[in-house]
This record gives structure tokens, sequence and C-alpha cells, in this order.
């Protein structure tokens, strides 16, 4: 792989790379200083992010400065508005977040502030998932220095922009991570989605104007402002620009949170950053941004991951957070496991999601366990299409329902095997207990 | 049974942060389990509804819909252990059973002696340094039965 320019990750070696010394030495907040003393406009701000061509870092990959400019004209619409940032990681096999929260907070608080700026919003709730405690504490401790360096709250450098940003924990819900969802949660109640429309920008928090983004999206903030959008839109493949965190997990020899430009291989990413497989095996399939995607064959290491060529696989980039499967893995096991996850986090309100999450979870158990029935993969295939796609209010249905009908594309005769057999010919170790909602 | 002064005066300052007070029933949830006793009793779940003006039906509905929160009592110790796909993928289930096996404890159970908790729990954010447990709120990663050994030995009487 040829060198490349990194920015993400920088900071988090250096020494106390968490604290605001650290940060200001290594040039923070001077992306914030520029946005208020030059000034900028908000609307410069938002037109400097359309021309970075920063994309959403969530799994959805949306436009960033198309999302920012959905919001409201405030000449038109004096409501108070929000920032929601989306810390509540928990795609599995997703772990990048975390990184920037615990060993470079002052980051994505200096990006928050600017968003702020450039929505106009007066306050940014940042929802950390409640296991990340580290992240929590990392995060309120580095608001806690930046509002006595006078960099949060009223009057911020000195000038007339105030802005408050405020911790807030959940409490294990997947689907919180949804980002109406999130903002149901973040108003005290069950993480029920809302249908969409409308959209967050015109009824959010509390029904104010509201943008949601990820951690790593508005990490990136401060670099684009500070650098520019060209520079940004300069790096990566057509659609997809700039440089991503990849956690690579599974059966490799080196499983890490790196960051990579877009328009590296997969292959290269697991031959040459994360070590290759491991003991010596090869890859059988591979995730390549969480369980929600279409699990690729081990044979098609060779796509480039961007948002566009996992397309031509049928699977998509996610959180860029691959899980590598080696070939004495059992589908039938990853499967349970993936379709376990959906069963447990369907909130519960759509039909198709609650019933089929449930039913992919006992007839991939049922397969698993030897106890395979011999119309289950058409059953698995007719329950996944009555469940997607966008049936229900938001995509966690679609979430469960992908991954199953990729299996049985991609695995059909092994599952088949499974079936037949009445056991699963790849043996695998497993406790038996009843699940716990 | 009423809320500590203490936690009532946290509470008064975290509904701060937010236009609706609302907002801080889930923060005060946490705050309450990490308090009171490890788990969320109905008698707190009445507290909190009285503190926020609303019906407790209303506080066990947030309280049952998000897993952290526990609505039975818990033993002294918490292990929760990865069972999602990057910590099945590198031996989690060994390490279940490892947990199981020293604590005396079953899969969604609290040891007889009332010492341990184990529940197997969702996808905990630590895929890349698989297998993982969270105890009593502290990640520890990239395990192996011998490292479980020496953390789970030392906390053993």
């Amino acid at each position: 792989m040829k060198p490349f320019p990194t920015w993400l990750l920088d900071r988090t070696k250096l020494a106390d790379s968490h604290t605001l010394a650290t940060y200001k030495k290594a040039g923070g907040y001077q992306a914030l200083e520029k946005v208020l003393k030059q000034p900028l406009a908000p609307a410069d701000v938002i037109q400097e992010l359309k021309v970075s061509e920063l994309r959403g870092r969530g799994g959805a990959g949306f436009p960033t400065g198309m999302k920012w400019s959905f919001m409201p004209d405030p000449a038109k619409d004096p409501r108070p508005r929000y920032l929601a940032i989306n810390a509540d990681e928990s795609e599995p096999g997703t772990c990048k977040d975390r990184v920037l929260m615990e060993r470079d907070p002052h980051g994505l608080i200096e990006g928050a502030l600017i968003a702020c700026y450039a929505i106009r919003a007066q306050a940014a709730y940042i929802y950390v998932r409640g296991e990340y405690r580290l992240s929590y504490q990392r995060c309120q401790a580095a608001l806690d220095e930046a509002r006595a360096a006078g960099l949060l709250g009223k009057n911020i450098l000195g000038t007339d922009f105030s802005c408050e940003v405020h911790m807030h924990k959940g409490a294990g819900a997947y689907i919180c991570g949804e980002e109406t969802g999130l903002m149901e949660s973040l108003e005290g109640k069950r993480g029920h989605p809302r249908p969409k429309p409308p959209f967050p920008a015109m009824f959010g928090l509390w029904g104010q104007p509201t943008t949601v983004n990820n951690v790593e999206t508005i990490f990136n903030v401060p670099f684009i402002v500070a650098r520019g959008g060209a520079w940004h839109a300069g790096i990566g493949t057509k659609g997809s620009k700039g440089n991503f965190l990849c956690g690579i997990s599974g059966h490799v020899n080196k499983p890490g949170v790196y960051e990579l430009p877009f328009g590296v291989t997969a292959r290269a990413i697991v031959d040459e950053v994360a070590g290759g497989v491991w003991k010596g095996r090869q890859c059988k399939a591979w995730f390549p941004g969480g369980s929600s995607c279409s699990l690729v064959r081990g044979e098609d290491l060779d796509v480039v991951l961007d948002h566009d060529s996992l397309k031509t696989k049928g699977s998509s980039l996610g959180t860029a957070a691959m899980v590598i499967i080696d070939d004495h893995t059992s589908i039938a096991r990853v499967m349970e496991i993936i379709a376990r996850f959906y069963d447990h986090e369907s909130c519960g309100q759509c039909s198709q999601c609650r019933e089929g999450t449930q039913w992919l979870a006992q007839i991939f158990h049922r397969i698993a366990t030897g106890h395979g029935q011999p119309d289950d993969l058409a059953t698995l295939e007719s329950l996944a299409q009555g469940m997607a796609p966008g049936k229900t209010i938001c995509a966690l249905s679609d979430a469960a329902a992908i991954p199953t009908l990729s299996a049985v594309r991609l695995f059909r005769d092994e599952l088949a095997a499974c079936i037949r057999e009445q056991r699963d010919p790849i043996p695998y170790p497993r406790v038996e207990y009843a699940g716990a909602h | 049974m009423a809320l500590p002064q203490k936690l009532v005066q946290e509470f008064d300052r975290l509904v701060q942060r937010y236009p609706d007070k609302k907002a801080g029933l889930i923060p005060a949830l946490h705050r309450c389990q990490e308090e009171l006793g490890g788990w969320i009793s109905p008698a707190i779940m009445e507290d909190l509804a009285a503190y926020f003006g609303l019906e407790p039906v209303e506080v066990y509905g947030v309280a049952s819909f998000y897993p952290m929160f526990r609505l039975r009592p818990v033993g002294q110790h918490f292990v929760s252990v990865c069972h999602n796909i990057s910590c099945e993928l590198r031996g989690a289930t060994e390490i279940l059973e490892h947990v199981c096996k020293i604590t005396g404890a079953k899969p969604y159970g609290t040891s007889p002696d009332g010492r341990f908790t184990v529940w197997p729990v969702e996808c905990q954010g630590a895929c890349a340094n698989a297998p993982m447990i969270d105890l009593d709120g502290v990640f520890h990663e990239d395990l192996t039965t011998a490292k479980v050994d020496a953390l789970l030995g030392g906390l053993k009487r």
C-alpha cells in the first residue's frame, strides 16, 4: 500500500492525547478560531462542507453539507435548534467512534461547536451508548476543560457566539443509533423510531429543527474548515472522499481500528494492514461494514472499499467495520448470532420486524443445532422479503433481512447440508441458554 | 422510600441541560442503579416518577426498554460477556463458559453466594479487541481464560 496522508488518528498517538494541553499544542481549536474571528458566515462553512464531499460515517453515507443545508432559514423559522451527535455506536463490528472519544475528545467538541455555528444551533447533545463509560468520562472532562478555557458556553473566544455541548448517556439499546430513535431516547422515552417525514431538520429534538451526525463525521469538520473543502475532495475515489476509520475484527492476525483512504482494496486491508487471516487460513466470507450489510464471499476481497464499489458485490460500506470470517467457521452459526441480535434489538413497533426478526432467529437457531426443516431456506427468503425494503418505520427490519438474504444466496449449499444432515457439519462450541429480553 | 438528597440535588442540575425535564430520566435511572443497589426496584421507579412528574408505569416502560437497566436484584459483581459476532469468532463461548465455571453463576443468573451475576450481552463496541467482558462497568479486552482467572480470581474471597 502506498503511503498516504493521515489526520483522523494522528493526535491519538500523542501522550495525554485526551487533554486540552495536548490538543492545543497540536493546533487544536484553530479551526474554531478561524470560523469565529475571520469570521466565516454559517453559509460559508456549509459551502466548505459541500465542496469537501464529506459523507456521513454512521453507515448511511449521506452528504454532510447537504444535510446541514436542510436546516430551515432562521430568518423564517426562529425556533430553537439542536445538533445531536450520534455516539451510540452499536453496529456489530463497529468500534471506531470510541477511539476518537476516548483518545481525542476535544476534536469532537471542536467539530461540534463549528457544526452548531454552521447550522445555528444553540446546543449539541452527544448521545453516547451507556456502555462507553470511558468515552463519556473523557468527553465530559474535555467539556469541563473547554468551558474553563472560554471555548464553551457564553461568548466563546470573546465573540458573540454562544453554544452548549452536553453529554447524554444511552442505556444499551441498538435502536437508539437510528436517528429518530435516538431523539426519542434523548427526550427520555423508549427508543421508538419516528415515521419520516417529518425529517429531523424540521421536527427533531422536542419538535425543533435538529441535525443528527455521527462522531467521525463531526470529527472531520475542523480539518475541513482548517484545510479547505478542496483539500478533502482531492483524496479518495469518485463519490467517496477523504480517509475513513476502518475497524477490522474477527479472524485476522491484527484486528484494530485503522485510518485508511477510500480506494484501498479489502484484500490490502486484510493482508497488509491487519496481518492476514489468522492461523494461515482462508477468508470464507466477510461483512464490509457491520452485520447489517450483505455478506461478501472471501473470493471477492479485491473489491475497493468505498460507498459505490461494494454495490458491485451486492453489499455496502455501512460503518466500514469489516468482520472477517475464516473457512473453518459455520455460516449457520454466524447467522444464528446475527439473527439473535436483531431479534433482541427490534423495538417492536412494526409487526414485520417484531415477528420477522423472531422467526429469523428461531429458524437459524434450529438450522445451526441440527433441527432444520426442509423448507427453511425458502421460509427465510420469504420472511426476509416481507421485512424489506422500506416496509417498516426504520431500517432495523432491513438490517436483519439483508444479511439473511445474502447468507442464503451465497451459502445455500452449506445451509442446505445442515438441514439435510440434521447437524452442522462444522463443529462449533456452544453453551445453551435461554435468551433474555 | 425517598431518593437520597444527594441524588435529588444532582438531578436538579442534570435536568437544566434540557428544555424538557423528562430528558433527564434515562441518566437518572443510570445514577440510581449505580448508587442504590445495582438494580431499579419498583420503589425507585415510584420515586423517579414523583421527581419527574410521571406515572410509575411510564418510568417502568422506559426502564424495561433498555437492556442496561436491571429490574431484579443482582450479585455484588456484574459481569457482562459479549456474545455478538466479533467476540464469538474469537472465543466468546469459551470465555462465557469459563466465567460461569469460576463464578458459579449461570448465564442470566446470579451465583448461589450472591457475589456474581453473569449476563451475555450484545455487541459492546470492543470488536477489534475481542473477546471482551465488562466487569462492574470496566471493559476488559483481548481476553483469554487465564486473564479471566486473574481478573475474577482476584475478586473471589
